[in-house]
């Protein structure tokens, strides 16, 4: 375990050396702060509902971006070769690579709370669904996380990998707007697979043990199958 | 030391390597030879546990590489071909970030990388990033980081390909120093490097391994024919052929061409006792010129070239 957090450490550290971290942060900020604010002051409401109601739909294209380096380019200089040789296990390179993406997405997320600031100096915030919709954000990014780091260890092609982690997680935020196309008998089910659901129960402040269990689980079949996929290449 | 048996890997239907079998014993520097594509790398992929063989196995003291392969990695360094190394960390940074994987607790550590990079003489280049370094520095990254916990068993793929005369003088250095008390395996296509630095030589073509002998063995192993120049002026071919077929010993005298009066000849020796003082002596009677005279022993090319032809 050691290992893996020493692996996490060089991860975290590494997306800041590059201007990777800077673009896709940035790139994060202006469109979330453009979508909340252009709309803000016509709702004329002390709340941060819209930010988070956004919040899956652009995660699902700035996480994959976040984790398609992760193992893509490792594979692609060779670096994953030295890495292996040294005494870690595929669990601790694994754990190490998803924990610095989540790192990463906190740290992402941190200047973000500018906004509950601003409009809890403006007007009346309620700051239960705010706590909450920031836990929600974190699981989300966590189990999108998985699903990114999935597709970053099936290829050595790091756009591919971005292009397929951001259609499995544009899928799982979509799917429950899209329920009317489907076999009545099927609804609950589809519904219950589709992450926008749970993540806007968290968000407004609703902590259910279903929607937890459900990010869990969805980052749990990733790293497994990221696991899987290690496992099974050499 | 190391145990390698019956080792088999397949890359779907390709077979890289075929049942390949040896021992090496502690402190012995082992060459790896073969053409491209005869499945060295794959053979040391295997043993540093990267790769797992289709069948075969690999024990390394009491470990063997299926169930132990932690404790295996443990006790090996291991430079990959080329060197692939994080390029957009700081060296001294990777350097680190290798000793903390390695388990080296922090009191050690700094001491530790000083050393090594003295060993290594990338000193002036620890605040560099890995990107910046030229070929030859980043080979020696490469090889510091096989060496940080100070293994007992060093793996090295191809330690000088694509560095300069200089440099690879100097890796090889570095890998005789090091071979004094470690157990070093490296891989290679260039024979005088297999020639300078191995004590033992394992052939490997197609999979399959053709010769696995000390680097002297081999050498005599190849035939007890040695050839002899000689070039002489003011002779005639077969006078020549006359006087020395008299001199026990030579078996074939082959022209190699004759320009300007100068007769350029190629001659077998079966024996391999020296006999080049005996033509001296027989040309000194005669009033030809002796240009030139020089003995050729069987290299390990030549023996490499038969072993690996294809047929």
């Amino acid at each position: 375990m050691r290992q893996a957090f020493f692996i996490f450490k060089r991860e975290f550290l590494t997306y800041f050396v590059s201007p990777i971290a800077y673009i896709v942060i940035s790139f994060f900020l202006l469109v979330t702060g453009w979508f909340f604010f252009t709309t803000f002051f016509l709702y004329n409401q002390a709340s941060l509902r819209n930010f988070f109601s956004l919040l899956p739909i652009i995660f699902s294209f700035v996480v994959p971006a976040i984790t398609m380096r992760l193992f893509s380019e490792e594979f692609n200089v060779g670096s994953y070769e030295t890495l292996l040789t040294m005494p870690v296990t595929f669990l601790d390179v694994v754990l190490g690579k998803f924990l610095a993406s989540v790192a990463f997405i906190v740290a992402m997320l941190i200047p973000t709370l500018a906004y509950p600031l601003t409009v809890g100096f403006l007007g009346q915030l309620d700051w239960g669904p705010v706590a909450g919709g920031y836990t929600g954000a974190i699981l989300l990014g966590a189990a999108f996380s998985a699903i990114g780091l999935l597709a970053s260890s099936m290829t050595r092609n790091q756009i591919i990998a971005f292009i397929t982690g951001m259609a499995i997680c544009f899928c799982l935020v979509l799917i429950d707007k899209m329920l009317f196309f489907l076999p009545r008998f099927s609804l609950v089910f589809f519904q219950y697979l589709g992450a926008d659901h749970h993540f806007q129960n968290i968000s407004k402040g609703i902590i259910d043990s279903r929607d937890i269990l459900y990010f869990l689980s969805i980052s749990f079949i990733g790293l497994y199958g990221t696991h899987l996929v290690l496992q099974e290449k050499n | 030391m190391i145990h390698v048996e019956s080792l088999t890997k397949y890359y779907n239907d390709l077979c890289a390597v075929d049942q390949i079998s040896f021992d090496i014993s502690k402190g012995e520097i082992m060459g790896l030879l073969g053409p491209n594509g005869a499945g060295k790398t794959t053979t040391l992929q295997i043993l540093t546990g990267f790769l797992r063989p289709t069948a075969g196995n690999i024990r390394v003291k009491d470990y063997s590489i299926d169930e132990d392969s932690l404790q295996i990695k443990n006790l090996l360094g291991y430079l990959p071909e080329s060197a692939p190394l994080y390029h957009d960390m700081l060296v001294y940074d990777y350097l680190d970030y290798v000793a903390n994987l390695r388990g080296i607790d922090s009191s050690n550590k700094i001491s530790r990388i000083r050393h090594l990079s003295d060993l290594c003489g990338i000193r002036e280049v620890m605040h560099k990033t890995i990107n910046e370094l030229s070929k030859g520095f980043k080979q020696r990254v490469g090889l510091a980081h096989a060496m940080m916990d100070d293994p007992e068993i060093l793996v090295l793929d191809e330690p000088t390909s694509g560095l300069d005369p200089n440099q690879i003088i100097e890796i090889r250095d570095i890998i005789r120093q090091i071979g004094k008390e470690k157990t070093v395996i490296l891989s290679t296509h260039i024979l005088s490097e297999a020639e300078a630095t191995c004590d033992r030589i394992v052939i490997i073509n197609k999979g399959k391994i053709v010769a696995n002998d000390s680097t002297q063995t081999l050498k005599q192993s190849a035939g007890g024919n040695n050839l002899i120049n000689i070039s002489l002026q003011n002779a005639e071919l077969e006078s020549v052929k006359q006087q020395l077929t008299s001199i026990s010993g030579i078996s074939d005298i082959l022209q190699v061409s004759d320009d300007n009066g100068i007769l350029n000849l190629k001659l077998t020796c079966m024996s391999s006792d020296d006999i080049r003082g005996d033509i001296y002596k027989k040309v000194r009677q005669t009033d030809w010129i002796l240009l030139e005279m020089h003995q050729e022993t069987q290299t390990l090319e030549n023996i490499f070239r038969e072993l690996t032809r294809e047929n």
